[in-house]
């Protein structure tokens, strides 16, 4: 195979380049040039949220509220949570690798519904310019939560184009969410049985069901807020005998699922990456499959333990701290399995698996710190403190975010046809690790210590946490910045990838890197069990 | 794909990444029933709405029921009911290929929903000169109206959504009418009428609920 | 095609018993029932309901038992979302 990778480039026809120009991207039905679509959206938004973020942690480098007014200081973390959750993180797996892979990883040619595929990416460009225009002209600050009445009738800021912005972005999610449930149903290879299938599919199956189900009423509830404040429609004002409580369970009731979007598909990452670079099949494949399904399910039951001091009646909070209790399960079935997997396997370091064993480390803590909040007890305790906002940016960003840059790089090959230079992935995953801690770490004593979170200045005695955390902030910046220069790079002077670089199981590698349009010339056949490591070769080389 | 694949299966209507017609149209009917389902989820948060402030304040719930209209709340029940007829009639007409019988239904089936449009119009104008629209201009006489104005909100806010969705499909209908006058239509593809079909008997079936959680809780009833 | 073809009749069938249901709920809610209006009201939107889904939806027809799974995941869920929000405002004092 050529080894002078700069002049050669694929004759070979492939999605990339079998049409050249704007319009060939833009009304593409291609899922995955639509996932390169997404992949360059999210990426925009997740730079726009993390320069909301950096603004944050400058504030908070003193104690005093000297950088911006609390006003402002508002409309910061407001902006950060709605931009990062709804135009980063629900779209980043399923949407960029899962509309990539799915179709793939089946055996299909594309999607059921090619044309909603691209409808979904609109909607979320939808969504995006009119949240792009809400900051713009001065932003929200009701916090991500949009809790009424102070969303509905105290502030003076663009609640109702934030509101649509998401509303929009929410309906692409719930078409990208149902295109993947008909798909997997309907158009799987001849012989591709349900137990056959990779894990990462079964992880988007399971998200996608949360997709449907959940998102609808985050769109209704949306909705009736804007009525609220636009029409004086009197639902949730409690000067009408309104209660802001049930803004409260129709919110959390998506919003808590919400999370689930977020990790199971970064969960499915994590099982095709241990289970190629510990060269063995997935522990309990089984119990994996039936644990996202468990996790779906399960978590739309425990949505009010988001609401325990805000004036439940105490049985209901015994109910949900319970059932939050029963969620756990399935998670830490997942990483025992993880774990087993690995357990005398032969074990490699490359960049995706680093970023798989950070996800398994950093997702158990941020996950064992769910369950401290599930106690009522200590919920009273840290609630609406930056413990809670420890515990959730372990597990979104210590978590989610580790994982798709690990799907990012495992599948780099497949989508460029070209290798990221090994060692600054290493390096990279590395100082991401090491940022990510020094950022996090200190909350949780913060927020145990009392600090509380949404305010923008704070006692003088945190400040020395506040100082490592914000330290530890700059350095993930560099961490995330390497990545976007190294992939840039490789498109035009990686390594040639062929068409299965890591040896791994999986239908998708068996199509050429890049793959072409059609994904397969004929459908395959399956007649293997998922993650036949046994049967493939241990060096890489052609397939 | 090899010839022989496509000259089998490549009946006019198929896409390029099904297979067989009976994968198209399966997969269709199932992305439609999928989305119905996310639409059972939408209104089911109003639904919610409803039926915690009905259980917290049932007498205030019963008063704003009385000035609901009975009479064109059940006509507007009959004339939906009569449009699901016809809207299952055309379905079938496009099923069985009787093309003639097909874009008449479908054109009544659009009068129906018009005149369900129409009437809602009119309601909708009785209601907003008794100052029985929520806000600052909110007017009740009688027992609670803190209570009841929340009744209104939801009512305004449900039947709201419900227009909406009306619209939205008389819209499709409308569509469909057009292409099956243009003879796009027969036994073998005829999945988009069979989709809008039941998008227009889940707009039904919301009505049908609707219907007695407005206008029947109580039973006295304000002519 | 596989695909079963309702006669006109059983439509029509449908569609007559949908209006006697709906002048009976009508006739229904002039009579005081108390608690049991609700009831008796829901129970025969329910019935409704179902004759719409099975027959005019073609439900009852279906050769794919997924989709019926569909439907029951989706009414599931909602019942969900009603019930533990119940558990919360059935065990709080209203004022």
């Amino acid at each position: 195979m050529a080894t002078t990778a700069i002049s050669v480039t694929h004759e070979r026809e492939n999605y990339l380049n079998k049409e050249y120009g704007v319009k060939s991207w833009l009304l593409t039905t291609d899922h995955k040039r639509i996932a390169l679509l997404y992949l360059l959206s999210i990426t925009f938004f997740f730079f726009i949220g993390g320069f909301f973020a950096l603004l944050i942690r400058l504030e908070l480098l003193t104690p005093a509220g000297d950088l911006v007014q609390a006003d402002t200081y508002n409309k910061l973390f407001t902006m950060h949570g709605q931009v990062m959750v709804f135009f980063f993180l629900i779209p980043a797996v399923p949407a960029v690798l899962g509309n990539f892979l799915v179709p793939m990883m089946i055996g299909a040619k594309d999607l059921a519904f090619p044309r909603l595929n691209l409808l979904s990416w609109y909607l979320l460009i939808a969504g995006g310019a009119l949240m792009l225009y809400t900051i713009l002209t001065g932003g929200v600050d009701t916090g991500w939560t949009f809790y009424t009445p102070l969303s509905t009738a105290f502030l003076n800021t663009h609640v109702i184009t934030a509101a649509v912005a998401i509303f929009i972005a929410g309906f692409s999610s719930i078409l990208t969410g149902l295109n993947f449930i008909v798909t997997i149903h309907r158009m799987r290879a001849p012989g591709l049985t349900w137990s056959r299938l990779p894990l990462f599919v079964w992880a988007n199956y399971a998200t996608s069901i949360i997709q449907v189900l959940g998102t609808p009423v985050l769109a209704v509830t949306l909705a009736l807020v804007g009525l609220e404040r636009g029409l004086h429609l009197g639902i949730f004002d409690p000067q009408r005998g309104g209660d802001p409580l049930l803004f409260q369970h129709l919110f959390w009731f998506y919003s808590h699922p919400a999370v689930y979007i977020m990790i199971l598909p970064g969960m499915g990452v994590v099982s095709e990456i241990v289970a190629c670079f510990s060269r063995k099949r997935i522990f309990g494949y089984k119990f994996m499959a039936l644990a996202v399904i468990g996790i779906a399910v399960l978590g739309f039951l425990v949505w009010a333990h988001h609401m325990f001091v805000a004036g439940i009646s105490l049985y209901a909070a015994l109910v949900f701290s319970l059932l939050s209790y029963f969620v756990a399960v399935p998670s830490a079935i997942k990483v025992f399995n993880w774990t087993a997997t690995m357990y005398k396997g032969s074990i490699s370091f490359a960049t995706p698996m680093l970023y798989a064993l950070g996800f398994i480390g950093l997702f158990t803590m941020g996950g064992l710190t769910g369950l401290f909040l599930a106690c009522l007890g200590i919920d009273v305790h840290v609630t609406d403190t930056y413990f809670v906002v420890a515990h959730f940016h372990y597990i979104m960003v210590g978590g989610m975010v580790m994982a798709y840059m690990g799907g990012l790089h495992f599948w780099w090959p497949k989508i460029s046809g070209r290798m990221y230079p090994e060692n600054w992935g290493r390096l990279a995953a590395m100082i991401i690790f090491v940022g990510f801690n020094l950022t996090f770490f200190p909350q949780f004593i913060l927020g145990y210590l009392g600090m509380p979170r949404r305010y923008w200045q704070y006692a003088p005695e945190f400040q020395v946490l506040n100082v490592l955390s914000t330290a530890g902030a700059t350095i993930l910046a560099v961490g995330y910045l390497l990545p976007m220069v190294y992939f840039l790079w490789s498109m035009r002077y990686g390594k040639i990838a062929d068409a299965n670089p890591w040896s791994a199981a999986g239908l998708e590698w068996r199509t050429p890197s890049p793959p072409p349009t059609h994904n397969f010339e004929e459908p395959p056949v399956v007649t293997w069990e998922a993650y036949n490591y046994d049967e493939l070769k241990e060096a890489p080389g052609e397939r | 794909m090899s010839d022989s694949e496509a000259v089998l299966t490549h009946a006019p209507g198929l896409q390029e990444h099904f297979a067989t017609m009976e994968q198209q149209r399966d997969a269709s009917t199932m992305g439609m029933w999928v989305f119905l389902i996310t639409e059972i989820m939408f209104f089911g948060g109003m639904f919610t709405a409803y039926m915690v402030y009905r259980h917290a304040y049932p007498a205030a719930w019963a008063a704003g029921s009385e000035h609901m209209d009975f009479w064109w709340g059940t006509i507007n029940t009959v004339v939906l009911i009569c449009s699901s007829l016809s809207m299952a009639m055309a379905v079938r007409a496009a099923q069985t290929g009787a093309r003639k019988a097909l874009v008449p239904l479908l054109i009544l089936t659009m009068a129906l929903g018009c005149a369900f449009l129409g009437i809602k119009a009119v309601e909708y104008h009785g209601h907003w000169i008794e100052h029985q629209f929520p806000g600052p201009d909110f007017r009740f006489a009688g027992p609670d109206p803190r209570h009841v104005q929340i009744f209104f909100s939801l009512y305004w806010a449900m039947t709201g959504f419900h227009a909406l969705h009306m619209v939205i499909g008389v819209g499709l209908v409308a569509f469909i009418a057009f292409w099956g006058w243009k003879g796009r239509y027969t036994p073998e593809y005829y999945n988009p009428v069979e989709n809008v079909g039941l998008y227009w008997h889940f707009v039904d079936i919301v009505w049908i609920y609707l219907y007695p959680l407005l206008y029947l809780i109580s039973h006295k009833h304000v002519m | 095609m596989s695909e079963h073809i309702v006669p006109k009749r059983t439509y029509i069938g449908i569609w007559a018993s949908l209006m006697c249901l709906t002048v009976v709920t009508a006739l229904v809610s002039w009579v005081d029932l108390g608690q049991w209006s609700a009831v008796v009201a829901l129970a025969i939107a329910t019935c409704k309901a179902l004759l719409v889904v099975l027959f005019f939806m073609h439900v009852k027809y279906l050769s794919q038992k997924m989709t019926i799974l569909v439907i029951v995941a989706g009414l599931f869920w909602l019942g969900l979302l009603m019930a533990l929000s119940m558990a919360d405002y059935g065990t709080r004092v209203l004022q």
